[in-house]
């Protein structure tokens, strides 16, 4: 055996990999076999992979220590952004550096929970209600810069992943409690707040029928698809809606629709299982996780991969608004994979680091 | 710190982040429950009905336009035919800016303005997203080069379309009509005829003339491809197909070159005739001058050019042959004789004195003759032949308005003759109920004295004048005329003949119809008002003048009027059928502000005769028909 591999969780592993196999077929179909879709799904895969192997190997210990620097260089692109980030479709999200232009709220992603986690391990022994504030604070200064871009999607779910963070540490059920009834009651004020796409996404949840060569299009078709797979699905490569082109968006975010139309119910069935089982996973690591580090981090990272499970499958299939979540591990995309599997390697670290730690 | 509170603090904080974790789990479990639960819903309950809309987004009915029936003269020259060629279509709602697109396309292309002035006109009649033409007929070059800018045209379409093409361009425009775009009217008449869905796949319908009346037949049944397609609307592959089928061919008894010969005799002149098969009914020739080109009509007119021809004082448009009503003049003066002859009023030896007028009973008015100081001694025979008013005006007034009005409607004048043409006119035939019925007024005397030689309210068209000569020729057959003889299965590739229809047969004493046709006999020889038209004829010409007053009298036709104004000449009219012995061509020609009927209308109809029967050109033609023959 070698010994890297040793900081491999094996249950994980195997269910990640699985997902993966699952991710190369649908992308293969969706994709039309194109050669070069599959060809870069694989490189990023195996990017990722190399990502995941290289951060389980890392303490975690040592993983905590990235959280404040990435979290400053975070939020510094995110001004840089602000101020002369370039406008693609109407938002101000991307940075141009030259040779790459990308978006820094994906480095939010996981410098969030990072900074966080290192925050609350330094003080574990002491932790008080003002370290929940300095918490939110940590949360806040992102969430109100990417929703200023403006980007409610990516906001809502770096907050999430700040709050299941908060709530792993320990934040008072009261608090929790309050919050939820302060944010129901302040629902109309975001209404107002919000701008016109994000209530026209909005009322075309409610009515897609309304306009649907329009905002509803995405909808409509990728739950025509999805309904018309049935129970046993269409079979790979035989939807008609994902190889005829109905399906817009289909190698990324709506990549549900193309598995659920070629797949069926029972594939959606088996999908969320696959899914369950490695948050199920995760959650397990976390209970077994020696630290609060680690407790937090792994409870954080499955949590928020549920999440965006939920987010993107719920979107595709008509019950939540089209916001801009790839499904995880399945979606074509560099980045997202590359996050997501960075996080299994903080996953794979915080389980395998055990014994290390201790001593 | 003491190492006790810290372990038990740390069993505490193990225990509540268990509780988190179960509550998480939960939280997560819920959720995925809810996406089970959608799934189940979309997947399964909904399953049928998403189903249907997968199948309906994919499949695709592409209606596949038949060709259009061709149309070809007696000898099977065409008048009508398809070509295909490639047209550039616009579909303004999916341009980002007309007024861009155009001018992109003028930096491409060659788009005149006329092009650009008919694209509006059309556009102004169509949806937004329907697609219009905007060029017809590009070039390989030209749809190559849309072809390679088509990324950044949205909205510009090159398609291939069938066309309609009318060799003969305007002499035969009244017979064979033209096609043209489409249009709401047409639209609605069709969803009420139900044949909305042949439809689908065609631009063109036809207008005007046998493109009109035939549609039905001309167009053919549209066929279809069941196509799967992408969400761009692309055709992947073709499920199933039915092959349309094309139009019926239509042959007609009509003979383009004697089209050509009677349309030359016209030479300057306006006005209508028709020559007829006075035994099936047949049309030989139909002419209405002017005529305007039907090839402009099939890719939409543009305005300026629609407008000169709608509103010239010539009136192009109007088929005179069958829309033109007229004042039958002498002409009618073969049937008033017959008339007398058959209800006994007069016998053919009965003889007049004529001197020049005739006066109703306590009456000083004078009817004049054409002839001031009279013709003397007139029977009936030399009434016809030296065309008599005054023998006519008695006979008139003899005979009395209603009957008279009963006798000639058994030749057709006043109802239409039922040609396979759409928008004929029925003429007038006046009678004491209709003048009551249309103006509230009594007859009055003087009205049938005039009525007796065809002038007053008697309007008819050149074709009910032509049935009526033909009726005279054959013996009182009343035959419907025809201009198609034949139609042609587009799947058996056989000819079906169209039988005549006879509506009447009119039962004439032979002695009386004899001495009627005796007369006309005469007004072709020596002597008679139309001898120089027959000189050296080889067979015999049975005829009749007429000649129509235009001022004073009353015109049903709006552009007469306006004519009248200006041209004060009389309408020229002439009516005869040959070999008078065994008679084969029936004819009526009006030639409107002709002068006189000998003098203008005969020697147009000598030309035809000599045409038909011996198969010569006119003289002054014999250069143009050899071009025209090339």
């Amino acid at each position: 055996m070698f010994l890297w591999m040793r900081h491999l969780d094996g249950v994980l592993l195997l269910l990640v990999l699985a997902l993966l196999g699952v991710s190369l077929a649908v992308v293969a179909s969706a994709s039309g076999q194109s050669p070069a879709r599959i060809s870069g799904h694989l490189v990023n895969i195996s990017l990722a992979l190399a990502v995941m192997l290289v951060v389980a190997n890392v303490p975690p210990h040592i993983l905590s220590k990235f959280g404040p620097p990435l979290y400053i260089a975070g939020v510094v692109l995110l001004i840089g952004v602000a101020l002369f980030g370039e406008v693609r479709n109407g938002s101000r999200r991307w940075l141009n550096l030259g040779v790459i232009s990308f978006q820094p709220s994906e480095l939010l992603k996981v410098a969030l929970p990072l900074i966080l986690a290192w925050y609350f391990q330094r003080h574990e022994a002491v932790l008080r209600a003002r370290h929940y504030w300095v918490g939110a604070v940590l949360l806040l200064i992102p969430f109100l810069f990417i929703l200023r871009q403006p980007d409610l999607g990516t906001a809502l779910l770096i907050g999430a992943s700040g709050f299941y963070l908060l709530y792993f540490a320990g934040l008072s059920w009261k608090v929790i409690g309050g919050g939820l009834v302060l944010g129901s009651a302040s629902l109309p004020v975001v209404w107002s707040l919000m701008h016109d796409y994000q209530r026209r996404r909005v009322l075309t949840l409610l009515d897609p029928g309304a306009d649907p060569l329009g905002a509803g299009y995405h909808t409509i078709q990728s739950t025509i698809a999805i309904g018309s797979g049935g129970m046993f699905g269409k079979g790979w490569m035989q939807g008609t809606q994902s190889q005829l082109d109905f399906i817009p968006e289909r190698t990324t975010d709506f990549v549900f629709a193309v598995f659920g139309e070629e797949f069926g119910y029972l594939g959606a069935i088996l999908l969320i299982g696959l899914y369950l089982a490695i948050v199920g996973r995760g959650l397990v690591l976390a209970l077994r996780a020696p630290t609060l580090f680690g407790r937090v981090m792994a409870g954080t990272i499955s949590l928020n991969l549920f999440t965006y499970v939920f987010v993107n499958i719920g979107m595709v299939s008509g019950i939540l608004p089209v916001v801009g979540v790839p499904l995880p591990l399945v979606s074509y995309g560099g980045t997202a994979m590359v996050t997501l599997l960075l996080g299994m390697g903080i996953l794979m670290s915080v389980a395998t680091h055990r014994q290390i730690n201790r001593s | 710190m003491s190492a006790r509170p810290q372990i038990k603090n740390l069993d505490l904080e193990m225990a509540r982040f268990q509780a988190r974790l179960k509550v998480a789990a939960g939280f997560v479990l819920l959720l995925s429950v809810v996406l089970l639960a959608r799934g189940f819903y979309l997947q399964v309950v909904q399953h049928d009905f998403f189903t249907q809309r997968a199948e309906n987004n994919r499949i695709a009915l592409v209606p596949l336009a038949p060709h259009r029936g061709l149309i070809m003269d007696a000898n099977e020259t065409i008048l009508a035919e398809n070509y295909s060629a490639y047209t550039l279509e616009i579909v303004v709602a999916q341009t980002e800016s007309l007024d861009k697109t155009l001018a992109d396309l003028g930096e491409l292309i060659e788009v005149t303005p006329g092009q650009i002035r008919r694209f509006r006109r059309l556009l102004a009649e169509s949806h937004e997203f329907e697609t219009v033409p905007l060029k017809n007929r590009l070039s390989d070059e030209e749809v190559a080069i849309i072809a390679a800018n088509r990324y950044r045209l949205p909205g510009v379409e090159v398609k291939a379309r069938l066309f309609r093409n009318y060799p003969t361009g305007d002499g035969m425009a009244h017979v064979v009509g033209f096609i043209g775009r489409i249009n709401d009217t047409d639209m609605k008449r069709l969803r009420e005829a139900d044949r909305l869905q042949n439809y689908k796949g065609s631009v063109h319908i036809g207008k005007v003339g046998l493109e009109q009346s035939y549609e039905a037949l001309l167009h053919g049944r549209t066929g279809f491809e069941q196509m799967e397609t992408d969400s761009g609307g692309r055709a992947v592959r073709v499920l199933s197909r039915i092959p349309p089928l094309p139009g019926h061919d239509l042959k007609l008894y009509l003979d383009s070159n004697l089209q050509a010969v009677a349309e030359h005799a016209f030479g300057d002149h306006l006005g209508g005739l028709v020559a007829l098969d006075p035994q099936s009914g047949g049309v030989l020739a139909l002419v209405s001058r002017p005529g305007f080109d039907p090839n402009l009509f099939v890719d939409g007119i543009d305005p300026e050019t629609w407008k000169s021809l709608n509103e010239s004082e010539e009136r192009p448009m109007v088929n005179r042959a069958l829309r033109g009503i007229y004042p039958p003049g002498s002409t009618i003066k073969p049937l008033m004789a017959l008339a007398g002859l058959e209800l006994g009023l007069v016998k053919a030896t009965d003889k007049i004195v004529d001197p020049g007028y005739f006066s109703l009973p306590r009456s000083s008015h004078r009817f004049r003759d054409w002839k001031p100081e009279g013709h003397g001694v007139v029977d009936l025979s030399k009434s016809i032949s030296q065309s008599c008013d005054t023998y006519y005006y008695r006979l008139a007034v003899d005979m009395g308005i209603d009957r008279m009005h009963d006798y000639l409607a058994q030749f057709g004048l006043g109802e239409k003759t039922g040609i396979d043409l759409e928008g004929e006119s029925s003429g007038l035939l006046p009678s004491r109920e209709w003048k009551q019925r249309r103006w509230n007024k009594p007859w009055y005397p003087g009205e049938t004295v005039i009525a007796g030689i065809g002038q007053g309210y008697h309007l008819t068209t050149p074709l009910q004048l032509a049935i009526a000569t033909a009726m005279l020729a054959n013996g009182g057959k009343r035959i419907e005329p025809r201009l198609v003889q034949a139609v042609r299965d587009p799947h058996t590739r056989t000819w079906k003949q169209q039988p005549g229809q006879v509506r009447d047969k009119l039962a004439i004493t032979p002695a009386h119809l004899e001495v009627v046709r005796e007369g006309m006999l005469d007004v072709m020889r020596p002597g008679g008002t139309a001898a120089a038209s027959a000189a050296g004829a080889p067979y015999t010409i049975a005829g009749k003048t007429g000649t129509a007053q235009v001022v004073g009298i009353k015109q049903g036709e709006r552009y007469d009027a306006r004519r009248l104004a200006r041209k004060h000449l009389d309408h020229a009219l002439f009516i005869a059928y040959a070999p008078a012995e065994n008679p084969t061509i029936a004819i009526a020609v009006m030639v409107e502000n002709g002068g006189s009927g000998s003098g203008t209308a005969a020697p147009i109809a000598r030309k035809v005769f000599d045409y038909y029967l011996t198969g010569h050109y006119p003289a002054d033609m014999k250069q143009d028909v050899k071009r025209a023959a090339n």
